[in-house]
């Protein structure tokens, strides 16, 4: 995969950049990041995080140091749609670990791990806001909330046949609330 | 009904577009403002109000804003906290899905109040539809002028941006989210310096909650007086509470402060009372991080006094018997619940989020999760207890934010008022394989 953003994508980023001051474009590294994933694969390859460095013109290093601080950038590679299920407190009090029992057991693979397809990563995630509607799993920019087995099981179906990847950018978003 | 300031208007279809939201009184308080208040009337107001912040710690808003330092010729920044991930917390969510424009008014007008020319709304990663939303009003402001150069004719001009987060609880400390907001890994900072005193890069900057910021357009419009004869003393205004865990109606009121606890929990109006009428063991009243309280302490405090969902009432009694109004995240525990399985899943969190700058925080959150894992999995020994007991005492103030603190004080509410749990499960391991954690799915679903 060529490392270099379509020129739509620039656009965006260009206009991120012009949000801050003169001088304080390094502010624009999360968000660039976020586009960065999305558009190369779904996880920040070394050579990702080099030619975003290039792009704020700052030291790989500052890229390495922010990509592996925060918890949604991935920096191995991980299936088409990752799958992060809640597993804090109020999602844990209805249920939160069947649902993750029960993706192992459908997808036949353990937390962290990918199918052997390529298709999902299952992950296990601290609360994302969405304890009202627990238990829930975030997947790309979709909150699936008040999830029940046949939700979860109806939402592979979907997601296997749609066969494409998810990314928190998609503007197709999903959300129950 | 109790009256609602923030989201009385959140069931009117299409309330989220500029046309709907201006139908319906929207932006007034900007009109009102810039057209006939000084940038200083507009902070005595909220001075008057009592508004105190929402975020989680209750710090008078007026106060906060009147220590912003205004050197001349250099910016100043607002800042709209919207990282959102106190567990148990997801009122700003919904304040920000449904009504994006409340938010939006609340940073013009604020702006205008600190003479801000430039905002951020840090928003958490994981809301990145949210963002959207965001992104879509402040569009429609700037084709409306009510952003940008020369607002409604006057001679304010204002530029509001949004910016995702990439998933860190501790960017939510306001120290954090402005080293994140630079572009850096979000290690909180020394202080002091304050933010009001040296903020985003390195001016003078006021951070706000979402729900703050939005309160002030109500104020701006009614009055801090009025304002301030909502509630009960100190605790001045409506509060949007998120409710969450084992009720029958899961999600975000805005209340009136000094609502019964009680009537919160088992009225049809809020949360309708416990799942399949249990009965209720415990409650987490204002977010994970405050203490846990048993349900007679809850509802009552140590002198048989019903307690009252206010900063004060909440927190009567200190941590012996009391806990905090915090961000409004209210967990609820019916007698099923396992409070050392939840406290396990709460150590959890804050081991994960500690940011490892300071070592008690770091190493203690590692310590409290291991020995709690072994405790649930039935390996726990005796001293355990006192072990956890010790290791909490370790971090609490000694650390450079208050992350290490929000860590500590779950496990000391639970061993306080749950002692014989913990001695039950080391005792006879066995027994942890009886004990029913939670509800399952399905079980919840027929429900
Ligand atoms: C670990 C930690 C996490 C926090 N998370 C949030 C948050 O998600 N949202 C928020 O508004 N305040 C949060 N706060 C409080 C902020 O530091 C700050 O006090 C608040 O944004 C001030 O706004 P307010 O005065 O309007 O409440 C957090 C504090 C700590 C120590
Ligand atoms: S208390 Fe914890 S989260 Fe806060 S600065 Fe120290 S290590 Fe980081
Ligand atoms: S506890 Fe799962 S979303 Fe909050």
């Amino acid at each position: 995969m060529e490392i270099k953003f379509n020129e739509e994508a620039l656009a965006t980023v260009n206009k991120i950049i012009a949000r801050y001051p003169q001088g304080k474009h390094k502010s624009a590294l999360l968000p660039i990041l976020h586009i960065a994933q999305a558009e190369f694969g779904g996880w920040l390859s070394p050579e990702t995080m080099d030619y975003v460095a290039s792009i704020l013109n700052i030291k790989p290093i500052e890229v390495y140091e922010v990509a592996s601080f925060y918890s949604m950038f991935n920096l191995k590679p991980v299936g088409k749609c990752l799958l992060e299920v809640c597993r804090t407190s109020s999602c844990w009090t209805r249920g939160a670990e069947d649902v993750v029992k029960h993706i192992e057991k459908r997808l036949n693979i353990k937390e962290g791990e990918t199918t052997k397809d390529g298709m999902f990563t299952l992950k296990t995630v601290e609360c994302l806001g969405s304890c009202g509607t627990a238990p829930m799993l975030q997947c790309g920019a979709s909150y699936h909330e008040n999830l029940t087995m046949e939700k979860v099981d109806a939402l592979i179906e979907e997601y296997r046949a749609a066969n494409k990847q998810r990314s928190y950018t998609d503007l197709d978003y999903k959300n129950t609330l | 009904m109790g009256k609602k300031l923030l989201i009385h208007n959140d069931k009117v279809p299409n309330i989220h577009t500029l046309q709907v939201y201006r139908e319906h009184g929207g932006y007034a308080s900007v009109e009102k403002a810039l057209k006939s208040m000084t940038p200083n009337d507009v902070v005595e107001e909220v001075k008057k109000s009592g508004l105190r912040g929402r975020g989680g710690a209750g710090f008078p808003t007026g106060m906060k804003w009147s220590f912003l330092a205004k050197p001349e010729g250099v910016e100043r920044y607002l800042v709209c906290n919207a990282d959102e991930s106190e567990p148990g917390t997801f009122k700003d969510r919904y304040l920000m899905e449904k009504i994006p424009h409340a938010l939006i008014e609340g940073m013009i007008t604020s702006s205008y109040a600190l003479g801000a020319k430039t905002s951020y709304i840090y928003i958490r990663g994981e809301y990145f539809y949210v963002a959207r939303i965001l992104e879509k009003a402040i569009e429609e402001a700037y084709a409306a002028g009510l952003l940008g150069k020369n607002i409604l004719g006057t001679d304010f001009s204002h530029d509001c941006y949004v910016q995702v987060g990439g998933g860190a609880y501790i960017c939510g400390e306001e120290t954090a989210l402005l080293e994140s907001l630079e572009g850096k890994r979000g290690n909180p900072r020394i202080k002091p310096p304050f933010p009001a005193i040296a903020g985003l890069y390195g001016c003078p900057t006021v951070v706000n909650n979402v729900e703050t910021i939005a309160a002030v357009c109500p104020i701006v419009m009614m009055g801090g007086d009025e304002y301030a004869k909502i509630g009960v003393g100190r605790s001045t205004g409506t509060k949007l509470i998120s409710a969450s865990g084992h009720i029958n109606k899961p999600g975000v009121y805005e209340i009136e402060l000094g609502l019964p606890v009680e009537e919160f929990i088992y009225s049809d109006e809020y949360c309708g009372g416990i799942i399949n009428g249990r009965k209720l063991k415990a409650v987490i009243a204002g977010g994970s991080s405050v203490p846990i309280l048993p349900a007679e302490l809850i509802l009552k405090n140590d002198k048989g006094e019903p307690r009252l969902m206010t900063y004060e009432s909440l927190s009567e009694g200190g941590f012996a018997t009391g806990t905090m109004l915090g961000s409004g995240g209210f967990m609820v525990y019916d007698e099923t619940t396992s409070i050392v399985k939840n406290l396990y899943t709460l150590a959890r969190f804050y081991h994960h989020e500690s940011c490892g700058q300071c070592s008690p925080c770091r190493e203690g959150t590692g310590w409290m999760e291991k020995i709690l894992h072994r405790i649930v999995e039935g390996h726990g020994k005796p001293s355990d207890i006192d072990l956890l007991w010790d290791i909490q005492r370790k971090i609490e103030g000694n650390t450079i934010c208050p992350l290490g603190d929000a860590a500590a004080w779950p496990v000391a509410s639970a061993i306080r008022h749950f002692r014989a749990e913990f001695e039950e499960y080391i005792n006879n391991p066995s027994k942890i394989k009886d004990v029913k954690h939670y509800y399952s799915v399905n079980q919840l679903a027929g429900a």
